[in-house]
């Protein structure tokens, strides 16, 4: 077991987590390769194999696209989110590349709302690891919560 | 229960969005009285035993097709307890068993077995006047129009082509023209307000051109484009019909702050449309009372159902889908496209998020009776077609119609 790979992948998650919830959001885009895809994914089409996702961004571009939409474009009521990054285990490892699975959930605090799960589910990650830099190849989130509390402004 | 303000159909009384007695006679009235809800696509039921679970209005129903392949449905809740018999959205089987005494029912809803009915040992059992044919459930008739399904609870609603009137059936038929569809994906989103507001957003091209800012800076959507409103002579069903233009400011669009004429993509893959309807309308949205949103924009293409939950929220469920002849390029561009769309759509959270902001504002008021009401002026106080974007016809000629069938 390497220890230290783990400790990376977490710090990696940890790192996104932040990124997310407590900012610079243009931050998020960095931890992707150039070449990339991001997806939220309904459990229910995952498992289905049907391929709709509700954010889909296939390159770096798309997800600062995104976030400039986000931060420009979409009318929104202000929120704070807290992601829970849990139970991360390393899947398989070839070369610079490897897969790594873990659990979320997302809790949204609404102006005047007590908080809320947002998003509950997991990470599908492959990750590569280039010049002693994790970045995310693929990003795929499952989420189990397939009714979704309104809107999903912020990437999970 | 209410009286309507003054001003008629250009008046819209908060009460409408959040008293459970208005409630509970929409349902009556208007999802279970003489419409024809959309349920799902044939393709989702294609086996002879395959069946879908949905709601018409706050109403779970089962919709089946029976041994012969013939499409039926019945209300998913059994005769005895009225416990939900069908758990799982969807599947295959000939009988439907409730899973509290295991009273079963075939296809059309009609009873056939009652364990025990005749008692165990000589004890029990039911009376000698018990009757099965009795205790059959509300049954659906289910009718298919290019394979979308659509059932009524009423015998007395008229077939869906008269029902939908020659201009929205045309259109229905633009996207559903025989191909066979592709279902590419479901989005499921519970959104606090009251389903009106759903209806009223999709029926409202006033606020497309200001709220949307993403498809005004891209120039999907502008209210200085060719387009048009068009109803049913009821008011109950409405389209509304653009076509794209550039991304650039023109004098019309001063008004519209929100214009950001320096937003580039930086990867313009997300917005690559390409034509694939005749005529030159690149936005179709058809509104069917009372419960489907059909949207055509650009190359994504929906189906929203609107399932009310009580007064004050609804889950709307989205089926992106396409045709089973797409060839890769295009399905990859309808489940790019479908960014824009949905809960996290980068378009339509705007819809979603701008309801919820409605229901709050109206809530606090709605009692409030000598004020409490909305105003749709836009564009004068009919609800007649228009031919440009800058109107709320389309939302007068719907209230026009919610009065009739609701008697208010």
């Amino acid at each position: 077991m390497n220890l230290e790979l783990q400790w990376r992948v977490e710090e990696l998650l940890a790192r996104y987590a932040q990124v997310l919830d407590d900012g610079p959001l243009e931050a998020w885009p960095e931890l992707f390769t150039e070449q990339c895809l991001y997806q939220i994914i309904p459990r229910d089409n995952f498992d289905a194999g049907l391929p709709l996702a509700i954010m889909r961004c296939e390159s770096r571009g798309m997800l600062m696209d995104r976030v400039r939409s986000v931060q420009e474009t979409i009318v929104f009521e202000p929120r704070y989110l807290r992601h829970h990054i849990t139970n991360v285990r390393i899947g398989q490892v070839e070369g610079s590349r490897l897969e790594a699975v873990s659990h979320y959930s997302v809790i949204e605090v609404l102006p005047d709302s007590l908080p809320h799960i947002l998003s509950v589910g997991r990470y599908l990650d492959v990750l590569e690891d280039r010049d002693g830099v994790l970045r995310f190849l693929e990003k795929r989130v499952v989420y189990d919560s397939v009714l979704v509390p309104n809107s999903i402004i912020y990437p999970l | 229960m209410l009286t309507w303000p003054e001003g008629g159909i250009t008046e819209v009384p908060y009460q409408i969005y959040t008293d459970p007695d208005i409630y509970a006679q929409e349902m009556a009235r208007i999802f279970c009285g003489d419409s024809w809800a959309y349920v799902g696509l044939e393709v989702e039921i294609p086996e002879p035993g395959d069946y879908l679970v949905t709601n018409i209005g706050d109403r779970s129903v089962v919709i089946t097709r029976d041994e012969q392949g013939a499409l039926s449905g019945f209300a998913n809740r059994c005769a005895h307890r009225g416990v939900k018999i069908c758990r799982h959205r969807k599947g295959s089987s000939r009988m439907f068993v409730c899973p509290y005494h295991q009273w079963s029912y075939n296809a059309h809803g009609e009873l056939r077995g009652v364990p025990f009915i005749r008692g165990v040992q000589q004890q029990g059992g039911m009376p000698e006047d018990f009757d099965r044919a009795d205790y059959n459930l509300p049954r659906l008739r289910v009718t298919s129009r290019g394979g979308v399904l659509f059932a009524t609870f009423s015998e007395a609603t008229p077939d869906l082509e008269t029902y939908l009137g020659d201009t929205n059936a045309t259109y229905f038929d633009r996207v559903f023209d025989g191909r066979a569809l592709t279902v590419l994906g479901y989005s499921r989103q519970l959104i606090p307000g009251n389903w009106k507001l759903m209806f009223e957003n999709i029926k409202d091209p006033y606020h497309a051109s200001l709220l949307h800012v993403f498809l005004v800076t891209f120039g999907l959507f502008r209210a200085d484009q060719k387009s048009q409103v068009r109803m049913d002579p009821s008011g109950a069903h409405g389209l509304l019909i653009s076509q794209r233009g550039a991304q650039k400011q023109s004098a019309d669009t001063q008004d519209i702050q929100s214009l950001k004429e320096n937003f580039t993509l930086h990867d313009p893959r997300l917005l690559d449309p390409v034509k694939e309807f005749p005529g030159d309308a690149t936005v179709v949205m058809q509104t069917i009372w009372p419960n489907l949103i059909v949207q055509q924009q650009s190359n994504t293409l929906a189906l929203r159902q609107i399932q009310p939950r009580g007064p004050e929220a609804f889950e709307l469920a989205w089926t992106f889908f396409g045709y089973a002849d797409d060839d890769e390029a295009m399905t990859t561009r309808r489940l790019r496209q479908a960014n824009l769309m949905s809960s996290a759509g980068l378009v339509s959270a705007d819809d979603s998020e701008v309801i919820k902001m409605a229901q709050d504002g109206v809530r606090p008021y709605a009692s409030d009776y000598s004020s409490a009401k909305g105003v749709l002026l836009m564009g004068g106080r009919g609800r007649e077609d228009e031919n440009h974007m800058v109107t709320e016809a389309a939302i007068r000629a719907f209230y026009a119609h919610y009065r009739v069938v609701m008697g208010l």
